[in-house]
């Protein structure tokens, strides 16, 4: 950071340059920092993982089958005597288990697994398989990822600006019987989306017959994207309506009392004696300075998400990361359970180094310059 | 305190919180003094043979008040029924039993059992079964030889089934001229067995399965569903309670210490709080849940262990900055008080009023954290709770099959403990935090 700063020009007149500077290297920052809690966070869990030692009883018993098979293809061995036989078995397994570093100490193995982990490199199912027939951990992640980005992000979205945008209009008249009917919903949101999905399935799938009961399109899929991508909406519905009752109320509920301390500012008190519009105040005065704020708590509604969608997937049988996991506890699949856990581990990552981007460009704080924050 | 209690009276919200969380609390009690720990276990692990008279997937009884049709379970014993036994020589007796039953019904039960009960050394009893329809007509049902604890379910007889050309429990009580009415009035089981050893005895029980049984029905299993809804309570809450008080009162100690001595302490604390928001808490305990241990204190552990560098480290942190700087903190080190005694006596208390309202918002996320769990397969093997009951009814089709109170109730009993809690909280939050009263 230091050496960086020399490169910007002391003269005011490109801000703009500057600024630019100043968020890549802050982001530059912020990036080795989360590289760093990722290994951290992904190590434990490998730790969790294999501190009763699973991973390695999984992959031993793993090694002895495949060398008990191919001993028992091979005719040379076949005509061996069955104790010589039994001996070159435990040789084979030996060599095995040295190859994939079964011998060396648990600690130097744990940081091999790391490795692998932090390439995604997340091995071989053993029971499940991706759609396309492949056992590879990663390739049945992928195959799940993009439905579940799909609910939760589009649901993330229509919850957010819903809420913004609801608050807004609340903090305008707060008192209104709706304000107040707002504030005393509030406490709906203690229960988590799939408990409101299970009433949602109750009222609209198994009373009304309306909608369906869960997955993501018909069966069989219907022909024409445009049919597809409508059957794929229809099943959104409920699902996404199960979010959306989840959080509603709450978050409007939060940013009403949170607009309204900003629009009791004294600023605020100014620019409506100068006679601005009640837009106007919005958003040069309420919205611009809360802006970091609402920013942060989207990134975090979505981390809470990420996690949240395990049991509701489940519930609404969504073909995603969640209900993979799910099925994978079932199996007791464990290279599934490691690698989605490590997937998640990531999409939070990720989600925390979008959020601290975009803070970099939109608070003052951080564009005025990295050493008056120090 | 007094003038807490009567500022608290001034929100409805939180006289309703209240007065559910009461409600939970003396049902907690109920249970755990009626029902012992070991007693409700044994009720519902017990086996099969404790509920094998129940019916399966009754509703429970007080649907009969929005449906007085539903037909309740009748249970005939032979001890006390008119018996008459005959010598027919060579050591053989008849006995016949005649098991008599009113059906008052609309509905056609949900199934018919004989329960038989034999003593015999080497020549085990042979009984022939009759069923007489208050209209005069005779039907026989079967005949077989006892062993000690027959069951016989009429239901569940593929022959009696075919022969009668329908399931058994709807053709044995249907009128002959309209097969889907019931016929009502009174019913007559004849149960003739022959003994062939002096010694032997025979009793029999009918079992005319109903529609709903006891005060929450029963699961697919014919368990009675009041244990678990009864239990779930103080589990629910012993979990939800323990699971705040550890997270909450460790993040507290924790961001004071570390704003209190500052400088690596401070740092290191807010490292490990960025790590453990990284790390994916629902996935780990489900981890833990698969690979290790189903135990809910195994679970509760870890849950306060994840909790404990948890989001709330930042908030406090923010207002122990400030205490920090209080000049009573000042007097207090002027006057000789230690790091500790600092951080213990003037720090903490200070945090109470944020902590009060987010503890009790807390409970219930936890509450839901334990159901969730449980409807994922990874609750409890041998505690009854809520969570279970959803995961049970849920994998066995409950909305599909119509079975809507299996869910409804457990789900209910969740949300009202929910809404309790979470409701009161946000009365106390504005109680605690006048600025937010203001608007």
């Amino acid at each position: 950071m230091a050496e960086a700063l020399p490169l910007v020009t002391p003269r005011r007149a490109r801000p703009a340059v500057e600024t630019l500077l100043r968020v890549v290297t802050y982001s530059a920052t912020r990036l080795v920092a989360l590289f760093l809690t990722v290994v951290v966070g992904v190590y434990l869990t490998i730790l969790v993982a294999n501190m009763g030692g699973y991973v390695d009883v999984i992959k031993r018993t793993e090694i002895r089958e495949q060398v008990g098979i191919s001993v028992s293809f091979d005719p040379a061995m076949q005509r061996l005597p069955a104790e010589e036989r039994q001996k070159r078995i435990e040789e084979l397994v030996k060599i095995e288990e040295e190859r994939l570093g079964l011998d060396r100490p648990f600690l130097m193995r744990t940081v091999v697994y790391l490795r692998e982990a932090l390439r995604l490199r997340l091995g071989f199912a053993e029971r499940m398989t991706s759609d396309t027939g492949s056992r590879l951990v990663r390739n049945i992640i992928l195959d799940r990822l993009p439905p579940t980005l799909l609910l939760f992000v589009s649901a993330q979205l229509l919850l957010f600006f819903a809420s913004v945008f609801a608050a807004l209009a609340l903090s305008r008249r707060y008192g209104s019987p709706l304000d107040r009917a707002v504030i005393a919903l509030a406490p709906t949101s203690a229960p988590p989306a799939w408990f409101y999905g299970i009433f949602l399935i109750l009222i609209f799938a198994a009373l009304l017959r309306v909608l369906p009961f869960g997955g993501m399109v018909d069966a069989p899929p219907p022909e024409g994207a445009l049919r597809y991508a409508a059957s794929v909406l229809r099943h959104m519905v409920l699902p996404m309506t199960a979010l959306f009752l989840t959080t509603i109320f709450l978050s409007v509920y939060s940013w009403r009392t949170f607009f309204l301390i900003f629009s009791s500012e004294d600023y605020v008190e100014v620019a409506k004696a100068k006679g601005l519009t009640s837009r106007a105040i919005e958003r040069r005065y309420i919205l611009r300075p809360t802006l970091p704020t609402i920013v942060t708590s989207f990134a975090l509604s979505l981390i809470g998400a990420w996690t949240g969608a395990i049991v509701l997937e489940t519930v609404f049988n969504w073909p995603g990361l969640g209900r993979a996991l799910f099925q994978a506890i079932g199996l007791y699949d464990t290279p599934v359970i490691v690698g989605a856990t490590i997937i998640y581990a990531y999409l939070l990552a990720v989600t925390v180094f979008v959020l601290d981007i975009l803070y970099a460009l939109i608070d003052p704080r951080v564009k005025v310059g990295l050493e008056g924050q120090r | 305190m007094s003038r807490f209690v009567a500022e608290l009276r001034h929100y409805p919200s939180a006289v309703a919180g209240l007065s559910v969380i009461g409600l939970l609390v003396l049902t907690s009690v109920y249970a755990v003094v009626a029902i012992p720990y070991g007693e409700a276990i044994r009720l519902w692990r017990g086996g099969e043979a404790l509920w094998l008279e129940n019916p399966r997937n009754a509703r429970p009884v007080w649907m009969t008040l929005f449906r007085p049709d539903l037909p309740r379970t009748i249970v005939v014993r032979s001890q006390g029924a008119p018996r008459r036994v005959e010598d027919l020589g060579g050591g053989v007796r008849q006995v016949t039993m005649t098991l008599a039953f009113d059906y008052p019904y609309h509905d056609f039960p949900d199934g018919l059992g004989v329960f038989l009960e034999t003593e015999a050394v080497d020549r085990p009893p042979h009984v022939a079964l009759l069923w007489h329809t208050p209209d005069g007509a005779e039907i026989r049902i079967n005949e077989f030889t006892v062993r000690p604890r027959e069951v016989y379910r009429l239901s569940d007889d593929p022959r009696l089934r075919q022969e009668l050309g329908g399931p058994p429990e709807v053709v044995l009580l249907a009128s002959p001229d309209a097969p889907d009415r019931v016929l009502r009035g009174r019913y007559q089981l004849l149960v003739r067995g022959y003994l062939f050893e002096q010694a032997s005895t025979l009793e029999a029980r009918l079992v005319v399965y109903g529609k709903a049984h006891g005060l929450a029905g029963t699961d697919h299993l014919r368990r009675d569903l009041t244990i678990p809804l009864l239990w779930g309570a103080p589990i629910a809450m012993a979990f939800g309670l323990l699971a705040a008080v550890g997270s909450t009162l460790s993040t507290l100690v924790i961001a004071a210490v570390g704003v209190w001595y500052g400088r690596w302490v401070d740092g290191a604390i807010q490292r490990i709080t960025e790590v453990n928001l990284i790390l994916p808490a629902l996935p780990i305990l489900i981890m833990i849940g698969t690979l290790y241990s189903r135990s809910i204190w195994v679970i509760l552990g870890v849950v306060i262990l994840l909790g404990i560098f948890g989001p709330g480290i930042k908030t406090y942190r923010a207002l122990f900055l400030q205490v920090k700087e209080a000049p009573y903190v000042e007097a207090a080190r002027a006057y000789g008080a230690g790091n500790l005694r600092t951080v213990f006596v003037y720090m903490i208390p200070r945090a109470i009023p944020v902590l009060i309202p987010q503890f009790v918002t807390l409970i219930p996320s936890f509450v839901f954290l334990e159901a969730t769990l449980a409807v994922l397969g990874l609750g409890d093997p041998v505690l009854p709770t809520w969570g279970k009951v959803i995961e049970d009814a849920y994998s066995k089709g409950a909305l599909f099959s119509g079975h809507y109170y299996w869910v409804l109730e457990p789900a209910v009993l969740l949300m009202l403990t929910g809404l309790g809690f979470t409701m009161l909280g946000f009365a106390l939050d504005r109680i605690f935090n006048p600025r937010l009263r203001e608007i």
